[in-house]
């Protein structure tokens, strides 16, 4: 036997010791960038005083309130019904946006054609309009004697003040997260898988769905979690439209809205607590994908 | 040749149908504040822009956009650097709590205020013996725009500092660059259009922004009414012509924002470009 052969456990001492040191390091290595103290101490100062703390107080002031009070308020029929509404209108809002999102994207990505810039800039349009604007807008133009509602009124179709409206006005409202999630994943992806495909005799519908479809998943459902959140709490571009009718156009923000008008606090804050938990829900599954997104996207 | 021609007529049709889907959604409901607020003639769209009740709440939204601006660039410089420049625990947890104001109603956003300083808030009895007055007051709707454009910076400046990686910071600092030098030479010159992208988008918010400061606002004409707040006592008081007038405004501040955030985004592609050249 030479000298230099080690024994199994001597090799595996050695491997602990080396995975030990290789965990120390790079923690040592981030350091040598200044202001860890400072940049950390400041942004989770910032995020207590402006997030968590008053997020916390939903939870203190509902400590007055006994759990089957609380049971009572958010499964009280009106409530339950605005739910419902809220839940359905962001739904078909989020999935008709996924369509023309999806479809939009392309366009913008894939073609070449005048105007292509000033479409692409006007989808921002959302963002950059005061939800208050766009809500008097919509109300106006959706009405019986409005531009669109005119043309929809002879028909029997009313789209002010019922569902409709609220659907349209949740649709205007999540364009862009569609849109802005699909489009830079459609940029990266290259044009020779598809054309692979067809060359390999896939027609246009199987192409879309077996090769594109897949690399888009994740960033459309990125983008209809985004727009379905967005939609569940949505008020200053829904209150007008919606007309706040119980048991009708009644969504829950306004629901809020009306328990605090009658002081109701205790009302409000139970249909909030469900609110914050459901908002909460879709956080952390849209972060769940884009963590999928950005490992799958570095293992390429 | 005949696949061609399929092509095209596809190329035709979607982009079609995609110029239909952008004008009656979008454009439509921009023109038609235009078009409404000018029914009446420029006479009565003058009265409602010149009136004081408007100018006192158009000076009011600038002043709480301007604070909430500064207040979350700040909060975003130093995020981004925290969470993409070092690893420590707990950092995915933080940057998730960052998002929450995003997930959350407005009307959620403004109730959490009221339920600290409101008259049943825990804040409540310090902040009345100190004399000073938070909710239904200027500082109340300061505080709920802070609240819902918090994330727009660092959300921004996030992705872009962790696609660069920290090798040139630590390259910098290890030559013994300074913490502020190393900033102002080695990353701002990276991220300065994302940086500008995100303080144009929160911009854009804290101007707008209705659900939250509806709640936490008095709605008292010519103290606590913002903008957005006076377009809607216009309209629900039936003063139609005059409600989209003052919406007029904010249309206009929208349409100067898209443009700036566009060339901004044009230029940070452009420069983008250059790099990996």
């Amino acid at each position: 036997m030479s000298l230099l052969t080690f024994t199994r456990g001597e090799i595996c001492a050695m491997n602990i010791v080396t995975t030990k040191l290789r965990r120390f390091a790079p923690r040592r290595k981030a350091h040598v960038i200044p202001g860890f103290g400072l940049s950390v101490g400041v942004t989770i100062t910032l995020i207590s005083l402006i997030v968590v703390i008053p997020l916390l107080s939903v939870l203190v002031a509902l400590s007055g309130i006994s759990w089957r009070e609380f049971w009572g308020i958010v499964t009280d029929k009106m409530v339950l019904h605005a739910y419902q509404v809220s839940f359905v209108c962001s739904l078909i809002a989020a999935v008709v946006n996924c369509v023309f999102g999806l479809l939009l994207a392309w366009v913008l990505t894939r073609y070449k054609f005048p105007g292509r810039r000033i479409l692409d800039g006007l989808i921002e349009l959302p963002f950059a309009l005061p939800t208050a604007v766009a809500g008097i807008a919509l109300t106006t133009i959706y009405a019986d004697q409005g531009w669109i509602g005119k043309i929809f009124a002879p028909l029997g179709i009313k789209i002010s003040y019922t569902q409709v409206g609220i659907t349209i006005a949740l649709i205007f409202i999540g364009i862009p997260f569609v849109v802005r999630s699909v489009q830079p994943v459609l940029e990266k992806l290259d044009s020779q898988y598809e054309e692979a495909a067809q060359m390999l005799g896939a027609s246009r519908v199987r192409t879309f769905f077996k090769v594109l479809m897949p690399e888009l998943l994740p960033a459309l459902l990125t983008g209809f979690g985004l727009a379905f959140s967005r939609g569940l709490g949505e008020y200053g571009s829904v209150v007008f439209i919606a007309g706040n009718i119980p048991y009708k156009t009644q969504i829950a923000p306004l629901l809020i809205m009306g328990k605090l008008e009658q002081f109701s606090y205790a009302g409000a804050t139970s249909i909030a607590l469900v609110m914050i938990v459901i908002a909460f829900i879709l956080l952390f599954s849209i972060n769940f994908i884009q963590s999928h997104m950005n490992k799958a996207a570095k293992n390429n | 040749m005949k696949r061609q021609i399929k092509a095209n007529i596809t190329k035709i049709l979607l982009i079609s149908t995609c110029v239909i889907f952008v004008g009656v959604m979008l454009v439509v409901p921009l023109a038609s504040v235009i078009v409404y607020s000018l029914r009446e003639g420029w006479q009565v769209l003058a009265k409602t822009v010149m009136d004081q009740y408007t100018i006192k709440a158009l000076q009011l939204t600038l002043y709480a956009a301007a604070i909430a601006v500064v207040f979350n660039t700040v909060f975003g410089l130093f995020s981004s650097w925290a969470i993409t420049k070092f690893r420590f625990k707990g950092k995915n947890f933080l940057s998730t709590l960052i998002d929450i104001p995003f997930a959350i109603s407005p009307v959620i956003a403004g109730l959490i205020f009221i339920l600290i300083f409101g008259r049943i808030g825990w804040a409540y009895d310090f902040f009345n013996s100190h004399d000073i007055k938070v909710v239904f007051a200027v500082p109340g709707i300061v505080l709920a725009t802070i609240f819902v454009t918090f994330p727009f910076v660092s959300r921004e400046l996030i992705p872009l500092m962790h696609a660069q990686g920290t090798d040139e910071e630590e390259a910098a600092a290890l030559m013994g660059a300074k913490g502020l030098s190393v900033y102002r030479r080695v990353t701002l010159p990276h991220i300065k259009w994302g940086l500008l992208y995100g303080v144009i988008l929160c911009t854009a918010r804290a101007l707008g922004e209705f659900g939250a400061v509806s709640v936490v606002s008095g709605k008292l004409r010519g103290k606590t009414n913002t903008l957005p707040l006076h377009v809607e006592q216009l309209f629900q008081e039936f003063h139609l012509t005059a409600s989209f007038a003052a919406a007029s405004i904010l249309v206009v501040i929208a349409i100067i924002i898209l443009i700036l955030k566009n060339i901004v985004e044009y230029k940070g592609k452009k420069e983008d470009e250059l790099h990996v050249r």
